[in-house]
């Protein structure tokens, strides 16, 4: 190359104001690594404070930008910042913000490696908020490499763990796997295409209609997201990752990730694939009627309450896949009250808003309770009201969200769901419906379940801690000096996969040692989860301010 | 062009990928086989991208190189971790967590 050529080079006009979000992310990860290097142990104490205000001066650039409320094209239409974006932008970082809030103790009582946990959880945290505005093959596959490679870290965050390596293991296999698969896809496409702009594809499907290499090549994209939204049968992952992670990156990852998958699907389905309505609304009917109907069916008979949420949540975003079933029908119903023209797309990103509150609420009273009781067993439920009563009432109320009865949020979401299927006016999407309704009721099973463990059993004598006592196990920080007793106790027990079977230790009902972090994380989810249930008018404005300005 | 030996050989490398991923053991092996699946993804970007006659094919490709190196960088830090709890890199003897 010669140096004329190079010379010539300027740098194309950037938008610095659109991209001040993900600049502002970028800055406090770094400022909390180069904290974590120049102040040694004394900048410990002070990473989920610094990562936590950091979130929260990220909001300030998002809130301009939505009062500004200019669509912004970048990079040639890759990158766009529009309502849509800010909307779920704002709602990546708050649940991040919430996940601090979740960490703070555990990570610290755990004697973790502080700093890298929170720069992780922001490097992310950054490739969520750049998937939102992501319009473009490239754009959209960096996003998600960049929200999945430290999410893949963080699975394995205790390194001693068998578990915690299980889990991390296990994601990454899949994950990467579902890449490689979504990646051969998104080459296919485009070569149907000619470009990677989702507009160019959405041109080029429409005149090349359903050919084999159209097909091929949108299932193996779509299969590749299905693994990153646990659907049915490419869910295998997640329980035990669920499991054996650390359980505020288990909360994060059943959340987080989880809308980063939708909202890359939204922009997939709803721009670039809108030309091939026949491929896809066939699939994603298939796909939501399994996920629902498995997700449902083996949570059911779970013991362990993480594993009973991560099935609940496989479920959960069966409901969430249903609208893509009908995404491209007229709508025969319009939403009361509001002016809605595409109420699949409505009700996908209104699901997604009211599952993040809810969902992270009932890990956050899991993460209280195991403080006491050290056990992710359902049965160590038994009696909560007794001794806990506060966090028997919060978890009723996320557990009657996540089923759907009124005046939690989530009935607001199966509502929205249930019509988007019903006023599509097709067989389909009826039968669809009547499916949703059905395991609506399934589902409602198991959440009552545990809320008769707490409100009706009398208390344990003794309690499971976990199903391998291998030392490390979850949920057991609580107590220290016992851990590390019982690490020293059962050191290598885990080796020996025959001796799997839970260890029973007496359990003194008392007072929940609770943390200020942890109260304020489960105020903001209650005060969400209730909010949106009593007043829908609140998730449905913002529902409408994405929809308006990407779908319809 | 050719663009059709290209795509076949994309097709085969994939599919080597895929049965790596899914009968080998050796967690190495089954890193090594998603390159592979990868690779393939490469080689299409760029015949196709020929075939159009945009870069854009180019680039994507260079994007997933750069990226896959990062995604492998991790991967084996991941099995490293597992070969010094359990001095075994076999993916399927990782059966602590079922149902």
């Amino acid at each position: 190359m010669n140096l004329g050529a190079l010379l010539a080079f300027v740098r194309p006009d950037l938008d610095w104001h659109a991209l001040a979000p993900e600049l502002t992310l970028l800055a406090v990860g770094t400022l909390v690594t180069v904290a974590d290097i120049a102040l040694d142990d004394k900048a410990k104490r002070m990473m989920p404070t610094l990562t936590g205000i950091g979130l929260l001066v990220t909001l300030v650039p998002i809130l301009t930008l939505a009062v500004d409320g200019a669509e912004r094209p970048m990079f040639g239409g890759a990158y766009v910042v529009d309502d849509f974006s800010l909307v779920l932008k704002a709602l990546f970082i708050l649940v991040g913000y919430v996940v601090v809030l979740m960490s703070v103790d555990y990570v610290r009582e755990g004697d973790y490696y502080e700093n890298e946990y929170y720069t992780l959880l922001l490097t992310s945290l950054l490739g969520m908020v750049m998937m939102a505005s992501s319009r473009d093959l490239v754009s959209v596959f960096v996003a998600l490499e960049l929200l999945s490679i430290p999410a893949y870290m963080l699975a394995a965050w205790r390194k001693g763990g068998p578990r915690s390596n299980e889990a991390g293991l296990k994601y990454y296999l899949m994950g990467v796997f579902a890449s490689a698969v979504m990646l051969y896809g998104m080459s296919l496409v485009f070569g149907v295409a000619g470009d990677t702009d989702f507009g160019t594809i959405a041109a080029a499907l429409r005149g090349e209609g359903a050919s084999p290499i159209v097909i091929v090549a949108i299932l193996f994209v779509l299969i590749g997201f299905a693994f990153k939204v646990s659907a049915v049968p490419f869910h295998t992952w997640a329980p035990d990752t669920y499991e054996g992670a650390p359980t505020p990156v288990t909360a994060f990852l059943s959340v987080a990730s989880k809308a980063a998958g939708f909202v890359a699907l939204l922009g997939l389905v709803f721009v670039a694939f809108e030309g091939a309505a026949d491929v896809v609304q066939p699939f994603f009917w298939v796909l939501a009627a399994v996920t629902m109907t498995v997700g449902n069916l083996i949570a059911l008979r779970q013991t362990n309450i993480v594993r009973m949420l991560a099935y609940s949540g496989v479920a959960q975003g069966g409901f969430m896949l249903a609208p893509f079933a009908v995404a491209f029908e007229d709508d025969a119903w319009q939403l009361p009250g509001t002016d809605i023209t595409t109420t699949p797309y409505f009700a996908i990103v209104v699901y997604a808003v009211i599952y993040a509150f809810m969902n992270l609420g009932a890990f956050s009273v899991v993460l209280a309770v195991s403080r006491r009781t050290r056990s992710g067993e359902i049965s160590s439920y038994g009696g909560l009201f007794s001794y806990a009563p506060g966090m028997a009432v919060l978890m009723t109320l996320f557990l009657a969200a996540l089923a759907g009865i009124p005046p939690a949020s989530g009935f607001f979401a199966k509502f929205v769901v249930f019509w988007a299927l019903a006023g599509a006016g097709t067989p389909a999407g009826w039968v669809l419906a009547v499916i949703v309704a059905v395991n609506a009721v399934i589902a409602f099973g198991y959440y009552a379940r545990v809320l008769q463990q707490m409100w009706f059993e009398p208390v344990p004598e003794m309690v499971a801690l976990g199903v391998d006592s291998g030392g490390d196990d979850e949920l057991d920080f609580a107590e220290a000096a016992d851990a590390t007793a019982e690490q020293d106790e059962h050191g290598d027990a885990w080796l020996a996969t025959e001796t799997r079977q839970a260890t029973m230790v007496r359990f003194t009902p008392g007072k929940i040692p609770m943390t200020g972090a942890l109260a304020a994380a489960l105020a903001i989810t209650a005060i969400a989860t209730l909010a949106f249930g009593v007043l829908p008018g609140l998730v449905s404005h913002f529902g409408e301010v994405a929809t308006f300005h990407f779908g319809g | 062009m050719l663009l059709n030996q290209f795509l076949l050989l994309g097709a085969l490398l994939f599919a080597v990928g895929v049965y790596g991923v899914l009968a080998r053991r050796n967690g190495v092996m089954v890193l090594m086989s998603i390159e592979l699946m990868l690779n393939a993804v490469n080689l299409n970007l760029v015949a196709f991208g020929l075939q159009h006659d945009v870069v854009s094919g180019q680039v994507f490709a260079l994007f997933i190189i750069a990226v896959a190196a990062a995604e492998v960088g991790v991967g084996l830090a991941i099995v490293l971790l597992l070969y010094r709890n359990r001095k075994s890199i076999a993916v399927d003897e990782f059966d602590l967590m079922k149902g």
